[in-house]
């Protein structure tokens, strides 16, 4: 996977943040989305061929990955193309405001691209219709096969601009592909845009492979491999393809993440049946262990500011959640609902833990406020797990399990997302079956 | 005296008839007790009279009296077979978190392992190793089926 730069990022060709202007607000569900109508970009005639890019078509394809980027957020409503009054060159020098209101559009995106010279210069703006003013305006150049990422960031931009939150579309999925009979399945490493685009594998299905986790910058990942059958937590680099164990366990490692600054990975540690918290710091190779105790300790995560692990433990009897500090001291219990508790994951904004609850047989993904209060669950299931957070943490993504028939005919496993007011829950395309989700974090920041 | 006897078996059958009819549709099967699978259906063998597996309780890794029973079985066999070593396969239903249901396999698997040692074979013949919910033997969603995954498998290595 190429490492890419986007030169030149940004000019703002004026900005107009003194006006009172439109906003939208994510803190909570969204029942009546921002009528927007994103024009197709224009394309440049002095435009030339470019080997492997749709070139005349390059504008409209970017402004349907734009919609279709809002449309999937709940919070906004694309109007439809036919529908549109103006021209797009000519609406990107100066839309008629009033005729833009007559379709009942409220914000307008319009941009204009050439291709030449084996670079891709784009630029576009954001109106705001009903103040009749540009809220934001940004140019930048890359490679023309870049295209898909252009459509990402100006989703971004645009998000950020209207919700005054980070976006989160720029960014890429981890996962478990998975296909084969239930009982003999096959996994493999695969990663895509977060759109379902662009999807690439990255073992070949050989062992068994579970719980992709990406670094802080993106370009490693941790996982559990089963290589010559023994489980092992590995690192990843995806760039290289270069493959290594992380430590010298005698046993089985499991359950790995990374550190906030990415310099370590924490994991579980199954000696003699029992699984306690250990961390190994990836450059000075020390080992440390966090927890010592008889029940089992997994599913370890780290605050954002690295401070403080949630982990999963049942040393109460049954599976628990738990936060200690980092060192391993402090450890209090956060659940005391009816219910059994797994996989906490922190909040990249820190405020939050997102779990799965198990009870009376059905699967929730809840958050609950770092202490255990607040408890909320967002949906309900025969089988869910593994909440994955988006960078702004405003989305989870997670995988769900379908009943099986008596020989495992109708199992299925996918990838699901919903927001964290519990409002749009929607399923994401995957080239196979898929489980175990890790979002990245923005790849151009 | 005998009929003494007689009449506690009768009691006994009847106490037991007693306690089937009242169970759930799982038990009706008879292969389920508690939720501990009890049956034969996936059960292979080492040799003869010596079953491979032994089943769990949902979230437990503690064996059963016919787990106790199962796994003597097999110390005497690797007794017999010096030169036989195995690996056992700690494994989970699919009703728990895949990171937990690992860390299950593993004590699972331990605990046969465990209890193998105490009847003199020795902990360096036997490894472990857990498969969590990865892979069932009955790929089924229904309470047989889990109660069939619940298991740790003695599998020969050489």
């Amino acid at each position: 996977m190429k490492k890419i730069f986007f030169s030149l990022v940004v000019y703002l060709i004026s900005i107009n943040s003194l006006y009172a202007l439109i906003e939208v607000d994510i803190t909570r569900g969204n029942l009546d989305p921002l009528p927007i109508a994103v024009s197709p970009l224009h394309v440049d005639i002095k435009s030339v061929e470019y080997e492997g890019v749709k070139v005349k078509e390059l504008g409209s394809n970017i402004s349907a990955i734009i919609e279709k980027n809002f449309k999937n957020t709940g919070l906004f409503n694309p109007l439809k193309k036919e529908a549109f009054v103006q021209k797009p060159d000519i609406a990107h020098l100066k839309p008629r405001f009033e005729d833009w209101r007559l379709i009942k559009a409220q914000a307008l995106v319009t941009g204009k691209l050439l291709v030449k010279d084996g670079k891709l210069k784009v630029e576009f703006r954001l109106w705001d219709l009903t103040a009749a003013k540009e809220m934001t305006a940004l140019a930048f150049t890359t490679t023309p096969s870049n295209w898909r990422r252009v459509a990402h960031i100006i989703s971004d931009k645009i998000y950020e601009r209207l919700t005054g939150e980070e976006g989160y579309f720029d960014t890429r999925i981890i996962y478990v592909s998975e296909e084969g009979p239930k009982s003999e399945r096959v996994k493999k490493l695969a990663i895509m845009d977060q759109d379902g685009a662009n999807t690439k594998y990255l073992t070949l299905g050989n062992e068994l492979v579970l719980t992709p986790r990406f670094n802080p910058t993106n370009q490693m990942i941790t996982y559990l491999s089963y290589f010559r059958n023994m489980p092992r937590v590995y690192l990843l680099d995806i760039e290289t393809g270069k493959q290594e164990v992380v430590g010298n366990f005698p046993g089985m490692t499991f359950a790995p993440r990374f550190s906030p600054d990415g310099k370590k990975i924490i994991m579980s540690f199954a000696e003699d049946g029992n699984s306690d918290i250990y961390t190994m710091d990836l450059e000075t190779r020390v080992v440390e262990r966090i927890t010592n105790h008889s029940s089992i300790d997994t599913s370890p995560s780290f605050s954002p500011d690295g401070k403080y692990i949630a982990f999963n433990s049942d040393r109460s009897g049954l599976q628990q959640l738990y936060v200690m500090r980092s060192d391993g001291s402090n450890v209090k219990r956060i659940t005391f609902g009816k219910g059994i508790y797994g996989t906490p994951v922190w909040s990249p904004r820190g405020d939050l833990i997102a779990f799965t609850k198990m009870r009376k047989g059905r699967f929730y993904i809840g958050v609950m406020r770092t202490d255990g209060s607040g408890e909320r669950l967002l949906t309900e299931n025969y089988y869910q797990e593994a909440p994955s957070w988006s960078p702004n943490g405003r989305v989870l993504v997670f995988y769900r399990e379908t009943k099986a028939g008596s020989k495992g005919e109708g199992f299925s496993a996918t990838l699901w997302s919903i927001d964290i007011t519990g409002y749009n829950e929607r399923k994401l395309t995957t080239k196979t079956d898929a489980s175990d989700p890790s979002w990245s974090s923005l790849l151009s920041k | 005296m005998i009929f003494n006897k007689n009449l506690k078996n009768i009691f006994l059958v009847i106490f037991t008839t007693l306690i089937l009819s009242a169970c759930s549709t799982a038990k009706k099967s008879g292969n389920i007790d508690g939720d501990v699978y009890t049956g034969k259906e996936t059960v292979k063998y080492l040799a003869s009279g010596v079953p491979d597996r032994v089943f769990f309780a949902t979230n437990k890794s503690s064996l059963t009296t016919a787990s106790r029973a199962t796994l003597r079985k097999q110390a005497t066999y690797l007794r017999k077979n010096k030169k036989l070593n195995v690996t056992i396969e700690g494994h989970a239903d699919e009703r728990g978190t895949r990171e937990y249901n690992l860390a299950l396999g593993e004590r699972r698997a331990n605990a046969a392992k465990d209890y193998l040692m105490t009847y003199g074979i020795s902990g360096k013949r036997i490894s472990t190793i857990s498969y969590g919910k990865e892979k069932p033997v009955n790929p089924a969603s229904s309470a047989l089926a889990w109660s069939q995954n619940r298991r740790s498998v003695t599998v020969k290595v050489n």
